[in-house]
């Protein structure tokens, strides 16, 4: 019954043997202990568990553990560096308090550097539009829209 | 408050963990040995249970225990009400009994049938499919309007008439005899939609029991860890109080929903004992939007008599409000205390009397959401203002200006007493801010490109700062709304504070922080807070109702009060002078011009006495304070929203709102304008998005997903316009009253009547929210029939 999937998770290689009806993200939650990829539905709604799968943000939860063989896997573990240093992004999201409750914010970041890595200089409309699939029910959105433009600006330099 | 900490945007202490991923929230919590729990759920909204068959459940692989509500014990009692209605006839509210798990009948959609717990969740979610329910069904009523109807199925057999109580407050013969004299009498019938709360976090519980000391453990994705603690050791569970911890780590928002002790957390307790193993649940989003309490839901009349001036003679409202199935552990005082009490908003209407009429049905329990009770009265207050106005012809503005209570402190005819307030100045300043003067312009332009333009006003009240526990026990609490609040001074002159209250997304790690840190003269690094553990902190009554700074923070407060007379002791004795000859200031413990000793030697001193007055004073710098709130405090604002509607479809979009609040002294504007910014998102939702729909005949949970429950995506809302008007309250020591709830109370009234505003020149008097495109659609479409005197359903 299990499978084996093998994949680079923030940069370190893995192995887990899995259910196969097992999601990427409680492979990454209950097998890897990597607990900031979060779930908030059961329907691909809200964005909570947004990571990067081969450098593209997805949402953890609508794919399938064994879909992510050989893949190279970004969670927000893996965002800040090494020793700890924020990444402008994350640093953006603290300087205009574009995080309250903390809940959706993985998903928030992993989805804001998605739309730098298309948008390198995003306007409000790409923002916004950029984090359709991500829900927050605590900021009204403004502090992570100003947050993501500041977060595009810092990582130019 | 001249200080630099006191109004400073300090960054949050708490967002680096988030940012992270390193944040625990209930559901990152696993425990060695821990089972898995999965919850089957009604899938009627009413039935008798002929029987239940869980053999096949207990047999299937992984499955270590299936409990029904057969086998809880007779003395395990069902989720109390925390909140003592007494109706018009001077009789006690009905309180049927509320059970952990069904017995005999489950009363709504997602009321719980059985508890499965196995090694793994996919063992429990399988082993749950095949326990065999024979339910008869029966006929279920959803609606409020229909709840009391003779026909309707009775929810509860001791609740004739579906009805929990019915309830007044105010002077009926004075409000009778102001609108036989009025000039004009304004009438709107309302439905205040009822809503999900939906934070994003789904609700979570971790039960762990140690047969070793015989101890519990809870973890739980709860506002207020020592009521959850209370409530379950001492009415449900019958637990020893001292040997249970209840631990409500990051909690990934909650806006009311995790206020209140559920049937999940209590029953896993109880069960991990049971099975002497941890057991672990988070719920899915569907069961979220089954179980977790509801808010608003009100049916409502509401009429404002006026004088030929258009000053406010009188208000009548009557409100039927929806409890769903069960009486939720404060839903009683939602609809009444927390919502006839606000009738009076900003104005000086001398009579106001409000009855409502509380009933049950086959629904999921409705209690505080975001506002609770405060929000559904601003609705009904300036929907019936802006609609006088429009009859009269006065403007918004004027309207409001005519009737704005200027003298404070101010006793209203529904039982409050503000203490302080500028109404004119919020509004004024408001209007400048959204560019009142340039609508006209913007308007005609929109004409041009075939666009209705509205705008739309709310001027609101709220009472906060739950709350003055003598008034609050007067009206029916079960229990005071203290605060308390501990802070610990450490040898090297760093702190560590504990708080009763809790934060879910507040900021309460650094805006505590910053009180702290400000009144001791120490850094904002130098101070931690630690909330939400029973184990940690000694009492609390959580968080809700914008209480934390103004109950909580006063708390803390206290504390340092004390913690700073006893260092003035104990710096007395070291500088050899009396202590009236100490001052502190600035961190340091000075006499005269020359002689000081730091905050940090005075730690030290405290705790390691060799040169210290020991017959007097005892060593250590640790206090405790509790504090209990004179009066509420009363937060106020003014909100103008404006819109756009495209005929053609129906479709609004905002283009701006604008919030002028006034929330006393701020400590964290920050902070305090990503509260605003969140609020205004859930009230701007209410008006134009959610609504939580069960089907009038099955009963069944139409919105049960993030697919059919609409809420506001990042592309749905504008950027917001936020200020602030600022008079200190005046009964606690920070001047301040509360900002949490102020956006969602605003909100749903200024979208609304921008929207109708929009729709007027067409005749268009009213819409109900959600004013989703349909709706507005079909607004439209009557109007232009000739017949728009309906409001829209």
């Amino acid at each position: 019954m299990g499978l084996t999937v093998s994949a680079i998770v923030n940069g370190k290689p893995v192995t887990a043997e899995v259910d196969p009806r097992t999601l990427l993200s409680d492979l990454l939650r209950e097998h890897l202990r990597l607990t900031g990829t979060h779930i908030g539905c059961d329907t691909s709604q809200c964005g909570a568990c947004m990571i990067h799968l081969d450098g593209r943000a997805v949402k953890a939860c609508s794919v399938l553990a064994v879909q992510a063989q050989g893949a190279e896997i970004l969670t927000i573990e893996g965002v800040a560096s090494a020793n700890g240093e924020l990444h402008p992004m994350q640093a953006a999201f603290k300087q205009h308090h574009g995080l309250q409750c903390g809940f959706c914010t993985p998903g928030m970041i992993m989805m804001a550097l998605d739309i730098v890595k298309r948008h390198p200089d995003p306007s409000e409309n790409d923002i916004r539009a950029g984090l359709a699939g991500n829900f927050c029910r605590c900021t009204g959105y403004h502090n992570i829209v100003n947050a993501v433009k500041a977060g595009a600006q810092a990582m130019k330099q | 408050m001249t200080s630099s900490l006191i109004g400073s945007r300090v960054e949050r202490k708490e967002d680096y963990r988030f940012l992270t991923g390193s944040g625990t929230y209930t559901s990152d919590v696993s425990l060695q040995g821990q089972l898995h729990a999965y919850f089957l759920r009604s899938p009627h909204a009413h039935a008798r249970i002929r029987r239940i068959d869980t053999s096949k459940a207990k047999a299937a692989p992984g499955v270590v225990g299936v409990f029904t509500g057969a086998d809880l014990p007779e003395s395990v009692g069902g989720l109390p009400c925390g909140w003592l209605i007494t109706d018009v006839n001077a009789r006690p509210m009905k309180e049927p009994k509320h059970p952990l798990l069904a017995q005999g009948k489950v009363r709504y959609v997602g009321d719980h049938v059985a508890l499965v717990v196995a090694e793994t969740l996919s063992q429990a979610k399988d082993a749950a499919e095949s326990i065999e329910v024979d339910y008869e069904v029966l006929p279920a009523v959803v609606d409020a309007a229909r709840a009391r109807k003779p026909d309707s199925p009775l929810v509860h057999d001791d609740a004739p008439e579906n009805t929990c109580y019915v309830w007044a407050l105010g002077d009926d013969s004075a409000v009778n005899k102001a609108f036989a004299q009025a000039a004009h009498v304004t009438r709107l019938e309302f439905i205040n939609n009822r809503l999900v709360p939906n934070a994003i976090e789904p609700r979570a519980a971790v039960a762990s029991y140690s047969r070793g000391d015989d101890s519990y453990t809870l973890y739980v994705a709860n506002q207020n860890p020592h009521v959850e603690r209370l409530l379950m050791s001492a009415f449900v569970l019958g637990l020893p109080e001292h040997r249970v911890r209840v631990i409500s780590p990051d909690v990934g928002g909650g806006f009311g929903s995790k206020i209140f002790l559920y049937a999940e957390e209590t029953v896993l307790t109880w069960a991990s004992r049971e099975l002497n193993r941890p057991i672990k649940w988070t719920a899915e989003r569907v069961e979220s939007f089954m179980s977790d309490a509801h808010g608003r839901d009100h049916v409502t009349v509401a009429e404002l008599a006026l004088d030929r001036d258009g000053r406010f003679l009188a208000m009548r409202v009557k409100t039927t409000a929806n409890m769903g199935a069960y009486l939720s552990t404060f839903a009683s005082c939602v609809p009444t205390i927390l919502y006839a009490t606000l009738l009076a908003g900003q104005y000086t209407t001398p009579a106001i009397y409000c009855e409502v009429t509380a009933v049950f049905t086959n629904t999921a329990p409705v209690d505080a959401y975001r506002g609770a009770g405060r929000p559904e009265a601003t609705y009904v207050v300036e929907r019936l203002v802006s609609t006088a106005a429009r009859e009269m012809k006065l403007t918004d503005a004027e309207i409001r200006r005519r009737n704005f209570i200027t003298q404070f402190p101010y006793q209203t005819p529904v039982a409050l007493c503000y203490d302080t307030g500028n109404y004119d100045a919020t509004l004024t300043a408001a209007m400048k801010l959204a560019d009142v003067g340039g609508f006209e312009a913007r308007r005609a332009e929109a004409a041009t490109r075939g666009k209705l333009r509205g705008l739309g006003y709310a001027t609101y009240i709220e009472a906060c700062g739950l709350a003055p526990s003598n008034i609050a026990g007067a009206l029916g609490a079960r229990a005071g709304l203290y605060e308390a609040g501990e802070v610990r001074v450490h040898p090297t002159g760093k702190v560590t504070v504990f708080t009763g209250s809790h934060s879910h997304g507040q900021g309460h790690e650094t805006t505590f922080a910053q009180v702290v840190a400000d009144r001791l003269g120490i850094g904002v690094a130098d101070v931690e807070v630690v909330h939400g553990d029973t184990g940690r902190v000694l009492f609390g009554m959580g968080t809700y109702g914008s209480r934390s700074i103004a109950v909580g923070g006063t708390a803390i407060m206290k504390a340092l009060d004390k913690v700073i007379a006893k260092g003035r002791k104990i710096a007395a004795y070291l500088m050899e002078t009396s202590e009236e000859n100490v001052e502190f200031r600035d961190g340091k413990f000075t006499v005269g011009a020359d002689k000081s000793k730091s905050f940090g030697e005075i730690a030290l001193a405290a705790y390691v006495p060799h040169h210290y007055p020991l017959e007097t004073l005892e060593p250590g710098l640790n206090e405790l304070a509790f504090y209990d709130p004179t009066n509420f405090t009363f937060p106020a604002g003014s909100h103008i929203c404006e819109v756009e509607i495209d005929p053609e479809t129906g479709t609004t979009t905002v283009i701006d709102f604008t919030a002028v609040d006034d929330f006393g002294n701020v400590v964290n504007p920050m902070i305090v304008e990503g509260q605003v910014h969140g609020g205004l998102a859930q009230g701007i939702g209410q008006a134009l998005m959610e609504s939580c729909v069960y089907d009038r005949d099955s009963g069944q949970l139409v919105t049960a997903s993030y697919m059919d429950y609409v809420m506001p995506r990042a592309h749905d809302l504008p950027s917001f316009r936020v200020a602030y008007e600022v008079t200190p309250c005046t009964h606690n020591p920070l001047g301040v009253k509360g900002c949490g709830e102020a956006g969602a109370i605003g909100a749903p009234a200024a979208v609304v009547n921008a929207v109708v505003d929009a729709l007027s020149p067409l005749g268009v008097r009213d819409i109900e929210m959600p004013a989703t495109p349909q709706r507005i659609w079909r607004a439209i479409r009557d109007a232009n029939a000739g017949a728009p005197a309906q409001p829209v359903r």
